[in-house]
């Protein structure tokens, strides 16, 4: 069954052409990473998925619904119908680089905050989902503590329960290690790998290998806007066909 | 020199009585002025030059003059025309109580959009992404993440706005109202104790001071515990 189609998706920046037209299928219970450079495009692409950033051109569906685009004056792509952005992005929980959890929100707050108020689910039922999901990752006995009183790691793991939380179709991750110290990376690639083998969908942005290697289905690879190579991570890793990916895999394999 | 406070003794309840009415204008001048300046902080952040310039030149307006020339223009001024004078708000616009409150919030409305105004501009960019990024609407963004966010970290710069608030209510004795200063204007007329009077006025404002401030203290244990260094 697939959950979540993007198709040729284009992205400009004024006369840079970020996105030449990129597309994308994950199944249920696929995790597809993405990989490549630094402006190769990935986080754009992951952030068009949600409208984060207007796409110039490019289809996406969530789960058989189309959401529908309109140009807006710029080229870009906007969403004809607010609410049914809104309702879509609910669907689509996304996990950030530098973790963006509500300061002034504790931990279980943060994670509640979306169930009671963009889903509409009774706080009491929300407060016992969150503290499972807590629980799941690892956080639950910092429930109470606010993010800038965590270490990164922490911060992270709340970020992903907060995501868990809304129960989505497909959760999208944005460089989810890159901004933690080393030895904080494990504790965060260990919940991501437990949520993979749960059979969740996941598009994940990383430029952790082992991981791209081991736990996903499916990995592409970007370069300048377009993928240059893609398939199963075990094969596509080990015998790269393309010299870009040769060339950005030796600079990378550890 | 010797001082002679058995006056002010005497006149003690007086000075209460004063800081009975110190206190309602600034309490009704701050919230109604907290109530008009959070629409006005909205409308300063908007990207609509429509919302965004009406404000800005109000409260350049408002911030650009001095608070006295504004309650004259009030409680004076606007009596001067027979049109006001004639209409329904006169029996409001005719009493200096009304006048100074109204002059006040207006005054503080305009300094606390401008404060709410700066910490709504630097919420971090990540967690407005956040919101998006939940299906938040607009509407909610505002009411779950940026103003709670936003209203905290106003209160330290609030709390200066609020103790300045106090010490301009003062002029609200130049429109005939009894506030602190107004019965230590009566009492150093009547007796001749200017110093004795305004002494005595001083440390009423320091004692008032010091228990906002120590409100605010404790608001802000409350409220901006996540800004707060922690001992692990």
């Amino acid at each position: 069954m697939v959950k979540l189609e993007v198709d040729d998706l284009h992205k400009r920046y004024g006369a840079h052409e970020v996105l030449k037209g990129v597309s994308l299928k994950a199944d249920a219970g696929d995790v597809i990473s993405v990989i490549g450079s630094s402006g190769s495009g990935k986080s754009t692409l992951l952030r068009c998925i949600n409208l984060l950033e207007q796409p110039n051109a490019g289809r996406i569906v969530l789960d058989g619904e189309e959401l529908r685009l309109v140009p807006a004056k710029d080229g870009t792509l906007r969403a004809a119908d607010r609410k049914q952005l809104q309702r879509i992005r609910s669907r689509l929980a996304m996990v950030f680089q530098h973790f963006n959890l509500w300061s002034h929100m504790t931990a279980l707050e943060n994670v509640i905050e979306v169930p009671v108020h963009v889903l509409g689910v009774p706080k009491k039922e929300a407060i016992e989902r969150a503290e499972h999901y807590l629980a799941k990752v690892g956080v639950a006995h910092r429930k109470n503590a606010y993010p800038s009183h965590m270490s990164g790691g922490e911060q992270q793991r709340v970020a992903i329960a907060r995501a868990l939380a809304v129960e989505p179709e497909v959760m999208l991750f944005d460089e989810p290690t890159s901004a933690l110290d080393p030895e904080l990376v494990g504790e965060v690639l260990k919940v991501m790998r437990d949520l993979a083998q749960e059979g969740r969908t996941m598009i994940v942005v990383t430029h952790e290998m082992g991981f791209a290697r081991e736990v996903s289905t499916h990995v592409m690879f970007l370069h300048q806007g377009l993928v240059e190579e893609e398939g199963n991570p075990r094969e596509v890793l080990a015998r790269p066909r393309s010299e870009r990916l040769q060339q950005f895999l030796s600079g990378n394999l550890k | 020199m010797i001082l002679d406070f058995s006056v002010i003794w005497e006149n003690f309840p007086q000075f209460l009585h004063g800081v009975r009415v110190t206190l309602q204008l600034l309490f009704v001048s701050l919230a109604v002025g907290f109530v008009w300046a959070v629409p006005l902080a909205l409308m300063r952040v908007s990207g609509s030059p429509w919302l965004n310039l009406p404000a800005w030149f109000y409260t350049y307006v408002i911030r650009g003059t001095p608070m006295l020339v504004q309650l004259f223009l009030l409680y004076y001024g606007v009596a001067q025309f027979e049109a006001v004078r004639a209409s329904l708000l006169w029996p409001w616009l005719s009493d200096a109580t009304f006048c100074a409150c109204l002059a006040f919030a207006i005054n503080t409305s305009g300094y606390t959009a401008e404060i709410i105004a700066g910490c709504l501009k630097t919420t971090p960019p990540g967690e407005i992404e956040a919101a998006r990024a939940a299906g938040m609407s607009r509407l909610q963004m505002y009411r779950r993440i940026l103003l709670p966010s936003a209203l905290r970290r106003a209160l330290p710069q609030y709390s200066n706005e609020v103790v300045m608030m106090l010490h301009a209510t003062s002029m609200a004795s130049l429109v005939t109202l009894a506030d602190i200063t107004g019965v230590a204007r009566t009492i150093s007329a009547q007796y001749f104790l200017p110093f004795e009077a305004y002494l005595t006025a001083g440390a009423f404002y320091l004692v008032l001071t010091f228990l906002l401030l120590q409100l605010f203290k404790a608001a802000e244990r409350r409220w901006l515990a996540h800004l707060r260094p922690q001992r692990r």
